[in-house]
């Protein structure tokens, strides 16, 4: 019978890591930003119909980058999660942070347990209303959880938008369109391009709406948007 | 969230999802219980429980859409239940149903089917189709047949907008999940027979929406009349029927001034044949 080869664990977590790190940075990057009345989302996505940002529940929102079979699968567990609770409780019972916090539990189970990680990254935002505030979680491939505040970026150069949105950051929420046009101001930036509505996925969460406050903006919507 | 919700999220219904991870919280869960109870205490049978019912609901075609309205009394055996429950609700943005029969189940599959299309379309991107909405509602219908056994009737009726035809349909169900359409008008419930007549005097096909509205209000006060399980409006506690309208435009309340005003004047012709 032949030996297993001894792997130290150390050196078996660094390699799934690095493995993980270089599949979510090959995609492209989403960015969630705070405006004056909700979070804006926007993601770089030349498909019109395989999506990166979704709706999760009434004020929550989802965004996943890397692998989209995982992400989707990730996205599809976690709606299920939230609307499990909506319906067994109710539906103000359901947050972000609870979501968050299951998403960073699976996430890390399956990065020690599994042979092969998975190469997401996700975030998941929940706009604040009645004078609540916003929360933004960012969650990475090993199940680390990080709390942003005023911004979020994942997938593909993240550090490199983090740094450029950061450099040029509000002391105020912005509004829509400035909001708008500053993340894809700082997509172009970093990957060196001039991206068009078509090729941007934009969705937002809209605390003045009322029951479900998702919206996603076609590139019709952006257009106009920009325009004015 | 638990690792096993992973793997079977291919399938886009929350119902189904419900019976295999949480069958208590379903119908078809809950009877395996109460068929066991029954078995172990033989006394306690069906038909023995005493549960409020709610009763008359109806839906009228009209040119641009539909109008669902039910009365708002549930009774339990002779007794008065509830004065102010709400029968009529809004599904999602093109549908609503109205229900009779046992009050909380029956609610309860309101909200179900409610969190049911709010989750297709949030898994799948896009709304269900009508017809696949009126399909879904049938077999969430047929799951509750082991329940019927033991006195608790759940009876949808279900009107919704179907974008693709721009016109209002109406569906009908029987207790086995049988899913019927109805061209015109419906009503079901304890007074259904008394509204459905109304309505058949009255109805011809494109009805501006106040007249269709106004029929609806007529054949509820007309099953009032007639039915003891159906409440007309109560002008001492100022309480009264509810209406919704299903069109193009989505889902409208009917303010519970307008339909005052409608039995105002209702009201004030009976009299005036009185005297």
């Amino acid at each position: 019978m032949p030996m297993p080869y001894y792997v130290s664990p150390e050196q078996m977590m660094q390699d799934k890591a690095e493995y993980a790190r270089k599949g979510i940075a090959k995609g492209r990057s989403i960015i969630a930003i705070e405006y004056v009345s909700g979070i804006l989302l926007v993601a770089e996505n030349p498909s019109a119909s395989l999506y990166k940002i979704s709706e999760v529940y009434d004020s929550i929102a989802f965004a996943g980058a890397g692998k989209y079979s995982e992400f989707e699968n990730l996205r599809k567990a976690g709606i299920r999660h939230a609307d499990l609770k909506g319906f067994m409780y109710s539906r103000e019972d359901v947050t972000a942070r609870s979501l968050a916090n299951g998403y960073s539990q699976s996430l890390g189970t399956i990065f020690s347990q599994e042979l092969k990680p998975l190469e997401v990254e996700i975030l998941v935002v929940q706009v604040g209303h009645n004078g609540q505030s916003n929360e933004m979680y960012r969650i990475s491939f090993d199940g680390s959880i990080i709390d942003e505040r005023a911004f979020a970026v994942i997938g593909g150069k993240s550090e490199a938008v983090q740094g450029v949105l950061k450099e040029k950051g509000f002391t105020q929420p912005p509004e829509l369109q400035t909001a708008l046009t500053f993340c894809i101001a700082a997509l172009d930036q970093v990957g060196n391009q001039k991206l068009l509505p078509e090729s941007l996925e934009v969705a937002v969460l809209d605390r003045t709406r009322d029951g479900r406050r998702f919206r996603r903006l076609t590139p019709a919507d952006t257009k106009q948007l920009l325009s004015t | 969230m638990k690792l096993p919700f992973l793997p079977n999220a291919d399938n886009p219904s929350f119902f189904d999802f419900l019976i295999q991870e949480y069958p208590a919280l379903t119908p078809i869960g809950r009877s395996g219980i109460l068929h066991a109870q029954a078995a172990a205490e033989p006394t306690r049978g069906a038909g023995s429980m005493s549960v409020p019912l709610a009763t008359t609901v109806l839906a009228i075609k009209y040119q641009q859409g539909v109008v669902i309205a039910g009365d708002r009394r549930a009774t339990e055996g002779f007794q008065i239940a509830e004065r102010r429950i709400e029968k009529v609700f809004k599904i999602d943005e093109y549908s609503a149903m109205a229900i009779a029969g046992a009050a909380g189940p029956c609610i309860e599959m309101a909200k179900l089917f409610q969190v049911e299309l709010e989750h297709y379309e949030k898994l799948e991107g896009v709304q269900l189709s009508c017809e696949g909405k009126a399909n879904k509602l049938g077999q969430m219908v047929k799951a509750n047949l082991p329940m019927v056994f033991q006195g608790l009737v759940v009876m949808p009726l279900y009107v919704g907008y179907d974008i693709k035809r721009a016109e209002g349909r109406i569906f009908k169900y029987d207790l086995a999940g049988g899913r019927y359409e109805e061209s015109d008008y419906h009503a079901i419930g304890s007074g259904g027979k008394d509204a459905r007549n109304a309505m058949r005097e009255h109805f011809v096909k494109g009805l501006a929406e106040p007249d269709a509205l106004k029929l609806a209000l007529l054949a509820l006060y007309n099953a009032a009349d007639d039915d003891v399980g159906t409440g007309g409006p109560d002008l001492v506690r100022g309480i009264y029927p509810t209406a919704k309208i299903v069109n193009a435009t989505g889902i409208i309340d009917v303010s519970d001034q307008q339909i005052r005003g409608i039995y105002d004047g209702l009201i004030a012709t009976r009299r005036s044949k009185e005297s």
